[in-house]
């Protein structure tokens, strides 16, 4: 009994303390990355190629899950409303559904999967067939030309690409609100805008800012650690996806507790 | 040892594991100012590891490593930075970066390590190409394009481009056919000659080793265990280097393969 327990009591101290190490390197690997963001040089070059390829090219996914985001959030909210007779609240709180919360967050996870998972798949790929120390013997820090532009694309490019996901999901819900739900234009226009106040907004882009930087680091991290070949790329990639995903969902949580103190 | 002084590398007591597997176990070479090195050894013997100590990829637990008189062990940043300018290197699988077309990758330790503006970098990577080989047309090939063989050119040429002090190959014919092999060999001999290099190389191709090296040096274990002249390898009076360069399976050499 004694020593089942002990055993026990050894694999949860085993598992904390390579769970304090992992987070430990986290943080190393942020720390870094972030004093490079601050110092020259910055490539302007690849911070552009990544803002394209995080900002532009996500678009269409990013529009697509905000218009069905929007138009299903309308007619939940509507027969949900319907029960104790609040059908007019239907285009408010879509509006403040989808800037506060689903805006930003499906967006940080649609990204995640499309470019969290592609920069684990790139940067690994380097790392295995030794490009990554190729750039160091060529008096370039891999820091500054893989994982700065990455980071800053990220937590630039995200903003906008939730600005966008907001208007397409808003018009979403005016969609079905006004073909399916019989409402008039004119008032399901006033009702989205008559309560929407500005931090509704303002908190979905700064979460999305954090969601942005989330999903490069994690999309950097997993990658430029890899390791034993095409396994190791494959093993890096899923992280990337996974440790992004959550994190964002746990910051999400933080984020909305600090500006909607309730 | 034999060595023209004064050394420009000096490796002493290197040690370097990873966990329990224990690589460099007190490893000691030098290569003299201009001489060709080459260390010779089995697959998985550290070889890699060694050149990737000397670089900083790697930090050894234990030991020293002196350039030009310099310890580099535990150097960063700036120091180190300065340190690497003097080195070139081509990497075992090329290391080619694949988002690049195959002139950036030739001119990308001028444009990026040096500031050299793109034009004048286009222009020295084209005249380095032509030195090993490749004409301007494929300068504009992106790298999965290219046969290995051109692969390995491509990475010596941007090995050659900055025109270093310190050249390090590793295994440049390896996975190669002896044809092309013997082109790499001939490529490496005349660029080094041309830059007056000194230069540290590893192979497990014994031909490959007696066209370029000045000096041979054999790793066994993690330590080197036989160094000499070229000429003396075939009587070095040493079983493991025998064993090594006529290629038998049986001597004090042993592999981990299972007999049935
Ligand atoms: N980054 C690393 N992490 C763990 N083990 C490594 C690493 N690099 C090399 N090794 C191990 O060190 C040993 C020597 O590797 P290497 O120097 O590449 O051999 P070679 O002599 O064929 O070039 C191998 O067994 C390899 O598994
Ligand atoms: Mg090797």
């Amino acid at each position: 009994m004694v020593a089942v327990s002990t055993n026990f009591l050894a694999a949860i101290g085993r598992i904390f303390l390579a769970f304090m190490a992992a987070t430990g390197r986290l943080s190393v690997f942020t720390a870094t990355a972030l004093s490079h963001c601050v110092t020259p040089p910055i490539f302007p070059r690849l911070l552009f190629r990544q803002m394209m390829s995080i900002g532009y090219y996500s678009l269409p996914v990013v529009g697509m899950t905000a218009v069905f985001t929007g138009m299903v959030l309308a007619l939940q909210i509507y027969s949900g409303s319907s029960r104790f007779n609040a059908e007019g609240a239907v285009a408010t709180i879509v509006v403040i559904g989808i800037t506060r919360e689903l805006g930003p967050v499906l967006t940080g996870l649609m990204v995640a999967g499309r470019v969290g998972a592609a920069m684990a798949a790139e940067i690994g790929t380097m790392r295995v067939t030794e490009q990554i120390d190729a750039l160091t013997t060529l008096s370039t820090n891999p820091f500054k030309y893989l994982v700065v532009p990455r980071l800053i694309a990220g937590a630039l490019m995200l903003p906008l690409l939730v600005l966008v996901a907001d208007i397409i999901g808003v018009m979403g819900g005016y969609l079905v609100g006004t073909e399916k739900l019989g409402f008039n234009s004119a008032s399901y226009i006033d009702n989205t805008f008559e309560f929407l106040e500005q931090i509704d907004v303002v908190s979905g882009l700064v979460k999305a800012s954090a969601f942005g930087f989330i999903v490069s680091l994690m999309g950097c991290y997993p990658g430029y650690h890899s390791r034993g070949g095409a396994q190791g790329v494959g093993a890096a990639t899923t992280n990337a996806v996974v440790s992004a995903s959550i994190l964002i969902l746990a910051a999400n949580y933080i984020i909305t507790e600090l500006f909607f103190d309730i | 040892m034999s060595t023209q002084n004064p050394a420009k590398i000096v490796m002493r007591d290197v040690h370097k594991s990873f966990g329990p597997k224990v690589v460099l176990d007190g490893l000691d070479l030098e290569v003299g100012q201009g001489e060709s090195v080459v260390v010779i050894g089995g697959s998985g013997t550290g070889k890699s590891v060694m050149l990737k100590c000397v670089l900083g990829l790697l930090h050894p637990e234990q030991g020293s490593i002196k350039v030009d008189g310099e310890e580099v062990v535990g150097m960063r940043g700036k120091e180190r930075d300065r340190v690497l300018e003097k080195f070139g290197m081509l990497f075992q699988s090329a290391a080619l970066f694949d988002s690049l077309k195959v002139w950036e990758n030739v001119a990308f330790g001028l444009i990026q390590g040096r500031g050299m503006s793109r034009d004048d970098a286009k222009g020295v990577a084209l005249t380095k190409m032509a030195q090993v080989g490749l004409g301007e047309d494929v300068g504009e090939l992106s790298p999965a394009e290219l046969s290995g063989g051109m692969q390995k050119r491509v990475g010596l040429a941007r090995a050659i481009a900055t025109e270093p002090e310190i050249i390090f190959f590793d295994e440049p014919t390896t996975g190669l056919d002896p044809i092309m092999g013997d082109v790499i060999n001939d490529l490496i001999v005349d660029c080094v000659q041309e830059l007056g290099a000194s230069t540290l190389s590893i192979t497990h191709d014994m031909a490959s080793a007696r066209k370029i090296a000045d000096r041979i040096a054999m790793i066994y274990k993690g330590k080197i265990i036989w160094a000499g002249p070229t000429e003396e390898v075939d009587h070095s009076g040493n079983a493991h280097v025998d064993q090594f360069i006529f290629g038998r399976a049986e001597g004090p050499i042993q592999m981990e393969v299972l007999r049935p």
